[in-house]
């Protein structure tokens, strides 16, 4: 079942290939339904889930590569059936939205898409460690490819700093992975979350996992990488980076360094709150001084994952399901913000902020759904950003308030940023011709958000479902976060 | 007084003898049919090779020696010449066309080449320093020839008369070694090196580990480790490009297998004294292969400084002193020469659509010629280690081996420079893939040339996600250094 959903995708691939030789229409349609497909394949495992157990489901295993040890094995627990649902969500939004803005080489940008979903799912669901970092590395090829492709002006330069920044932080985890496997015997995951590590050791890979992380989430000072591949990613791109290869780290975290190395995990929270309030506060004021719709929102995500990180070192259940639920709400919200920037830039061509002005009175409905998705990611109540930073603060609060306290500033400088720019856009008096002569949003833009705001709506008053499918294992990462491997080594050794 | 017949076993040696009676006909044949006869000549060789890579698998691969111990044929000398085959047909198919477009004369191209082959297939089955030193000149001579066929072309002569210049230097250092290590041990095979080794009275001399290091200076030259590494990238430019290919992949394995028999049979209980000086060459072989790579303008002088960077990370395995560290050597090995074979192969045939050498005249492959543009980034992502293809599982391999012998510095050093060196890989698939094109394109392609090409990128494919078809192979094969 997981390995359908996984490879689903690339099946469509080779069904591109085969069927679509030159046809571009062809192409768009066929990536269309598979995605769809495997949404709704993906909706089933939602079904068939137990959400009262924090065990593994749908396992899968068959031998590989056994005189490495190397297995295929792959399942999902309540922290991530979330993202894979997230993911195949996302793709068919976004392969809707590159119907028209993508012209050249459609076929060859269908394929990378569907490639990336196949092995961002893939990530989400392997649990052998070989298997993970395969996948979390061929992610890199399609989206370098994306970006270098169908980017903007600059998109060489972005393209080769994401792919040698996520690189060079994955190899450190290749190493990690290496020396965790002769010490706790396996690659397999659910396995070395209960290998003992020593303290020393914890601390090593502990480092050797946070710098492929850090990249990925990306955590200030690694996140040079991101405002640059954001800006220059075509609208599809952009979406699916902000709103599911960003998550990839922090659930890096989730899956590895909390529950296998609780004790590193536990000495470094003040190295993580350090830089994710540096993150939340300092970006945020970089996102003030922007002129590019798409960079704001860029340094926007890196804020708002420095509250994800936040809460999940925060070491309790409200911390923990908020930054889970954060991350899918991230996903919707900063996917949505650039799906709209795709929208406007598809009939204006430029993302310069001062170049719009009074876009209201020429896009009704797009000003309303641009508005829902600001108060979104401002945190309004009501919306789904409420919901999850509400749940990170309190958590951040019971482990330390200072640290609460000066979060909670950058919520203040998010509505700043947010409300500037929105005020920018879209009040204000319509001055240039270009804004004049623009239409509103047709049938094909609006399926495309339609989906969207109503998971904005959903979670912000009604995030109860959503909480409990994370909720028994979340529990059960609670109880592996407090325990003292260093001790159990050091007791196992006499 | 009965007559002590010598020790000769010519059945062991059927492949070479085969090769060798090729080679010797095929030479008589293009005295007689001139330049006429080269396509034909061409086939045969490569039939030939065929041939003798099936005496091979025949073959019984059993440990049994024959030359007084001086020719060994076991499990490991009938993998790697299998591999020393598929390295010599593959670039030779290629190079048919090209052979005949750049007008190198007559049918001893081939000859040169199955003679350069005979070499590397004795040196893998050298059981002493002897044997050795024979294939190693046999092979390097004719390389050395081969490098300067294009003899009217400046480049080609400077290249060949570089090559053999240094190259002699070497086979001095590595004849000096030699004498030195007979000096001290009084034998020069292999096996009977080990038993004086294995003496406890034995003392080990400044002597022994002089010649040792002077030994394998001598072979890293061949291999192109830095800081022995000089003339790789002018020879590889020079060269003409069917040739590069090809010497960028035959004598790696040949140089390799005499690296297993020398520091695995004759000096295993040295591993302290040869590990860190495979390990110094190692990094240094890396770094140069990272950093030099990346300002080159010419494809060749870039996959050049290339190969240095991986004999950096196989150096990396063999200094492991483990059974899982040869076992990841070979496993790189292996993948290196199809993806290499396959890279080379794509400069060649894109050389006859008019596209020189220059990596800027890549740019806008992907539209021309879409599916050449796509084999190529395979191999430059295979070659840079990202998964699923195949030069991740080799890299893979090799670190694993390195962790496991607990050389985790080392470990980070390499996978640091392997991310670094991603970076004119790279470039080449952004060349490729993001600039607009500037010339034409216009030549049909061969389809022998595409075949190997297709195959090789078929290879580093499907070992990339199923590498257990190899696995099994490899291991048999370095299962006798336990």
């Amino acid at each position: 079942m997981l390995s359908l959903v996984t490879f689903l995708p690339l099946a469509g691939v080779l069904a591109i290939i085969i069927a679509a030789r030159n046809n571009a229409n062809m192409a768009r349609m066929i990536a269309l339904i598979v995605s769809l497909a495997t949404f709704f394949l993906s909706l089933s495992l939602l079904t068939g889930f137990d959400s009262t157990t924090a065990a593994f489901q749908f396992l899968e295993e068959s031998e590989w590569l056994p005189a490495y040890g190397i297995t295929y094995r792959m399942g999902v627990d309540g922290i991530s059936l979330p993202f894979v649902l997230l993911t195949t969500f996302l793709t068919p939004l976004c392969i809707l939205a590159s119907w028209e803005s993508v012209q050249k080489m459609v076929k060859e940008y269908m394929i990378a898409f569907l490639a990336l979903e196949s092995f961002v799912i893939g990530v989400f669901c392997a649990l052998d460690f070989i298997l993970f970092y395969i996948l979390w590395e061929a992610m890199l090829i399609p989206m370098f490819l994306l970006i270098g492709v169908w980017g903007g002006p600059n998109r060489v330069y972005a393209a080769m700093k994401f792919f040698l920044y996520t690189l060079a932080g994955s190899v450190l985890m290749l190493v990690a992975i290496i020396a965790m496997k002769y010490v706790g015997g396996t690659f397999s995951i659910p396995d070395l979350m209960n290998a003992p590590f020593g303290f020393n050791l914890q601390v090593w890979l502990f480092l050797g996992f946070f710098v492929s992380f850090a990249v990925k989430v990306p955590m200030w000072p690694f996140h040079t990488w991101l405002p640059d591949a954001h800006v220059e990613a075509p609208t599809g791109g952009s979406v699916i980076l902000a709103g599911v290869l960003l998550k990839m780290g922090a659930y890096g975290f989730l899956r590895f360094s909390i529950p296998m190395l609780p004790d590193a995990s536990r000495y470094f929270v003040p190295m993580i709150f350090g830089l994710s309030l540096v993150a939340i506060v300092y970006t945020a004021l970089v996102a003030l001084m922007q002129k590019d719709l798409k960079k704001l929102i860029a340094y926007s995500s890196v804020s708002h994952m420095g509250f994800v990180t936040i809460g999940l070192f925060s070491f309790n259940q409200q911390g923990l399901e908020g930054g889970i639920l954060q991350m899918i709400n991230h996903g919707i919200v900063a996917g949505g913000l650039f799906l709209l920037v795709g929208v406007i830039y598809d009939r204006m061509h430029t993302r310069e902020i001062a170049r719009f002005g009074g876009v209201v009175n020429v896009m009704p409905v797009y000003a309303v759904i641009f508005m829902l998705f600001t108060m979104a990611a401002v945190g309004l109540p009501g919306t789904n950003g409420f919901v999850g930073e509400f749940l990170i603060l309190l958590g951040a609060f019971l482990a330390n308030k200072g640290v609460a306290i000066v979060a909670t500033t950058g919520l203040v400088l998010g509505a700043a940023y947010m409300l500037w720019l929105y005020k920018k856009v879209f009040f204000g008096l319509m001055e240039s011709e270009e804004v004049k002569a623009l239409k509103d949003m047709n049938r094909r833009e609006l399926a495309i958000f339609a989906p969207l705001i109503i998971l904005v709506l959903w979670i912000g008053f009604y995030p109860g479902p959503f909480l409990e499918i994370m909720h028994s294992s979340v529990e059960q990462l609670l109880v592996q976060s407090n325990t003292i491997k260093a001790g159990i080594a050091s007791v196992a050794m006499y | 007084m009965p007559v002590q017949m010598p020790d000769i076993n010519l059945g062991l040696m059927l492949p070479e003898i085969l090769v060798t009676l090729l080679a010797m006909a095929l030479l008589l044949m293009s005295a007689w049919y001139g330049k006429e006869g080269r396509g034909t000549i061409g086939w045969m060789s490569i039939f030939g090779i065929g041939l003798a890579a099936l005496a091979v698998l025949s073959g019984g691969g059993s440990g049994e020696t024959t030359f007084g111990g001086q020719f060994l044929d076991d499990g490991f000398s009938r993998y790697m010449k299998l591999l020393l085959c598929i390295a010599t047909a593959l670039p030779l198919i290629m190079s048919l066309n090209y052979v005949r477009d750049q007008r190198m004369d007559g049918g001893e191209y081939y000859v040169i080449t199955l003679f350069s082959l005979l070499g590397g297939m004795f040196m893998i089955s050298s059981g002493g320093f002897v044997m050795l030193y024979l294939g190693l000149e046999l092979m390097s001579l004719s390389i050395y020839i081969l490098a300067a066929f294009r003899r009217q072309d400046l480049h080609s002569s400077e290249a060949g008369l570089k090559y053999f210049i240094l190259g002699s230097l070497a086979s001095g250092i590595l004849l000096y070694g030699i004498s030195l290590i007979y000096g001290s041990f009084g034998t020069l095979s292999y096996a009977g090196i080990a038993q004086v080794l294995a003496d406890p009275h034995f003392h080990v001399g400044p002597v022994v580990g002089l010649g040792m290091v002077m030994v394998i200076v001598g072979i890293s030259f061949k291999i192109a480790a830095a800081p022995f590494h000089m003339w790789a990238p002018d020879v590889y430019e020079g060269a003409p490009t069917s040739v590069t290919a090809f010497m960028a992949v035959m004598p790696k394995v040949a140089a390799f297998a005499v690296l297993y028999r020398i520091l695995l049979v004759a000096f295993p209980s040295l591993h302290d004294q040869w590990g860190p000086v495979l390990q110094f060459m190692a990094v240094l072989s890396m770094a140069v292969g990272s950093f030099a790579a990346i300002a080159q303008t010419n494809i060749k002088r870039m996959l050049a400084y290339s190969s240095i960077g991986h004999v950096g990370f196989l150096l990396i395995g063999l200094s492991t002193g483990t059974i899982e560290g040869y076992h990841g050597v070979l496993i790189y090995l292996t993948i290196y020469i199809f993806m290499s074979v396959g890279a080379f192969g794509l400069i060649l045939i894109l050389n006859r659509e008019g596209v020189g050498d220059n990596i800027e005249d890549y740019k806008g492959l992907s539209r021309k010629r879409p599916y050449l543009a796509l084999l190529m980034s395979a191999f430059m992502f295979s070659m840079a280690g990202i998964p699923p293809l195949a030069g991740f599982i080799g890299k893979l391999y090799v670190f694993m081996a390195a962790i496991k012998a607990g050389m985790i510095g080392l470990a980070i050093v390499g996978v640091l420079f392997s991310a670094l060196g991603a970076f004119y890989y790279l470039r080449l698939v952004k060349f490729m893939y993001f600039d607009e094109a500037e010339s034409e394109f216009s030549m049909p392609i061969s389809v022998s040339s595409q075949a190997v090409v297709v195959l090789s990128g078929v290879i580093v494919l499907v070992w990339g996600v199923f590498p257990g078809s190899i696995l099994g192979v490899t291991e048999a094969a370095v299962r006798m250094f336990q």
